[in-house]
């Protein structure tokens, strides 16, 4: 079998008293769709700005491919191929969505100053934008690359946040609850979507709270309370686990 | 294609007026005409460094850095002045970078604090060291520009016509290259450093670096803006480069706005030709700073986004005025 892609090995994060993450160990395969869910608060926000290198861990460590990647800047781990999207729409609100989008292709077609004074990256900027245009074709927002990011409907937001994490071609992708504002039968087109790119070989990594997204996508699920590992496996098993439909119960959310 | 044509005949004519300019003014204004145009190098490349978000204080002292390394490479090692006046820049630049380790540590406000701070010091350091700097007398007899003749044209430095033609042409270049820089993927990158670094970095920018970046390059082009007016004004001191400067810088980019490229020189323009033909006749020119923050205080209220809003306004009226004729469709 082949190793896991990426490793999370013993993190632990605290703030100040607070210890958002406690020991947490799980992998996750290559090619795989692989979710963290939890009640809200359980950490899964911050195991993903942990393993994005937005924080640096109190504990532990993150291995991608074998290499320990915690402690880098969050630019140096999208440079190995780990790409995120958050929680709460981020987006540059003031730039039109192809502009979103470009940003995307930053790594890919890097800017170079004095090849653009000299205006010799025509062939760099065209390909950077077929990229960009490629992304958001994807999640069907081709129509809206003249918009202002900001002036889009929630559920679009959502759909360029991922469109602009793909433009950079990651091999592993951190989606944090993609579907929210999203009505059933676009979440029904995003699950497509999800489906279409795992079967590119990129390996997912969702959280999400809709559990039916969460049930009908995922090859395994780690499921986390109060930071700390409740249970993994496959769904079916996620479903059954008595750990989970307790945590669940305990705080107020059900298991579909 | 037409566009194209439109857009040349425009910039001809707008070189054209600006060749013509001077002919129709005085002898002082000629002076001032070419303060203004140095000015327009020091606001544009102020703007360049607001793109990824930061403001510093520090501008006017780092143009300043430009100054005083242009005439003492001309007057003290005898390097050809065009020949220094880059070389200032160059200084500029490296002071800005040697000065973006402490300075990145921070962000917004602290920056805009650290910022006052390292000018401070850099100005307190040219008081203190009369060697080379000459202390708070400062440099006095640069090295003018050396004439010359490119044959249409015989440039005698002594004349403020010569010096604003040779201004005109540097800071035409100058903003060009600036204009380049931010029509580019690079410019594109510092508005995305600058509204939203988090997603940025995360899209594998090193927004650092392109923080740095900015600022380097902005203050490369206010150094140059310094040596041009070190070696028209022929004597440079630490309070040339003071916080009343600063303010003026300030007040003229806040009062065009920074949304556009054209907006801080906007404010610059006219906000000099307000001081020049009203206060000036008026005999207020003592209260410029006095005025100047209160013109300040006005724009931001009334006007926060500045006078390039009035222009955008103007265009976007005419233009919906065009569609109306063509499609009976209510815009908003
Ligand atoms: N920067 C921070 N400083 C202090 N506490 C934090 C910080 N970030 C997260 N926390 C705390 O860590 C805990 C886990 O938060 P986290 O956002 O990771 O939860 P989550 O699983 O993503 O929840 P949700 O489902 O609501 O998004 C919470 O108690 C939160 O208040
Ligand atoms: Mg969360």
């Amino acid at each position: 079998m082949a190793p896991p892609v990426l490793e999370i090995d013993n993190l632990t994060m605290r703030f100040g008293g607070l210890t958002a993450i406690d020991r947490l160990s799980f992998n996750v395969e290559r090619g795989a769709i692989h979710g963290l869910i939890g009640p809200n608060g359980a950490g899964k926000t911050t195991t993903f700005n942990v393993v994005s290198g937005f924080y640096k861990p109190t504990g532990g460590e993150v291995r991608l491919r074998g290499e320990t990647i915690s402690g880098l800047r969050m630019y140096e781990v999208a440079r190995r191929g780990v790409v995120r999207t958050f929680q709460h729409s981020t987006l540059f609100a003031e730039l039109s969505v192809l502009e979103n989008a470009l940003i995307g292709t930053h790594m890919s077609f890097p800017p170079n100053i004095f090849a653009a004074m000299a205006g010799v990256d025509k062939a760099n900027r065209r390909a950077a934008r077929a990229r960009a245009e490629e992304a958001l074709d994807f999640f069907g927002l081709s129509g809206l690359a003249e918009e202002l990011a900001g002036d889009l409907p929630h559920g679009h937001q959502r759909a360029l946040g991922m469109a602009v994490a793909l433009a950079a071609r990651p091999d592993v992708v951190l989606l944090d609850e993609p579907f929210t504002g999203m009505n059933p039968e676009e979440t029904g087109r995003m699950m497509e979507l999800m489906v279409k790119l795992r079967n590119t070989g990129v390996t997912i990594l969702l959280v999400e709270h809709d559990m039916h997204a969460i049930m009908g996508l995922c090859d395994r699920i780690t499921c986390m309370s109060f930071g700390r590992l409740l249970a993994e496996g496959s769904p079916q098993e996620i479903r059954h686990h008595p750990d989970v439909i307790e945590a669940y119960l305990g705080g107020a959310r059900h298991v579909a | 294609m037409h566009s194209r044509v439109t857009n040349l005949a425009a910039f001809l004519g707008f070189g054209a007026i600006l060749l013509a300019l001077p002919h129709t003014l005085s002898f002082s204004q000629q002076e001032i005409l070419v303060f203004l145009t140095i000015n327009v190098l020091v606001v544009a490349s102020y703007r360049l460094l607001t793109l990824t978000g930061e403001w510093s204080l520090g501008h006017v002292v780092i143009m300043g850095v430009g100054a005083y390394a242009s005439a003492l490479l001309s007057k003290r090692l005898g390097i050809y002045v065009p020949a220094s006046m880059l070389l200032g820049a160059v200084t500029a630049a490296m002071v800005a970078l040697a000065l973006s380790f402490p300075l990145f540590r921070m962000k917004g406000f602290y920056f805009l604090i650290g910022s006052f701070a390292a000018g401070e010091i850099i100005r307190l350091l040219w008081k203190r060291f009369r060697e080379p700097f000459g202390g708070p007398k400062g440099i006095k007899k640069i090295d003018p520009m050396p004439d010359f003749d490119i044959g249409i044209y015989a440039f005698d430095f002594f004349e403020p016509i010569s010096y604003y033609y040779f201004a005109l042409a540097v800071v035409g270049v100058s903003l060009w290259v600036m204009w380049r820089i931010e029509r580019s993927p690079v410019g594109l990158t510092f508005h995305a450093v600058h509204w939203q670094d988090k997603l940025a970095e995360a899209s594998g920018v090193n927004v650092r670096a392109y923080r740095t970046l900015a600022f380097v390059l902005a203050s490369g082009f206010a150094g140059l803006s310094g040596a041009l007016l070190a070696h028209y004004i022929g004597t440079i001191n630490p309070n040339s480069f003071d916080v009343e400067q600063m303010v003026f810088v300030l007040t003229w980019t806040i009062v065009g706005g920074t949304a556009t490229f054209y907006g801080p020189i906007l404010g610059c323009v006219v906000l000099t030709i307000l001081n020049e033909i009203v206060l000036r006749e008026a005999g207020f020119e003592q209260m410029r700073p006095l005025i100047y923050g209160l013109i300040l205080i006005l724009s931001v209220l009334f006007m926060p986004k500045g006078l390039e809003s009035l222009v955008r306004g103007a265009l976007s009226w005419r233009n919906a005025g065009k569609k109306k004729v063509g499609e009976t469709e209510a815009t908003e």
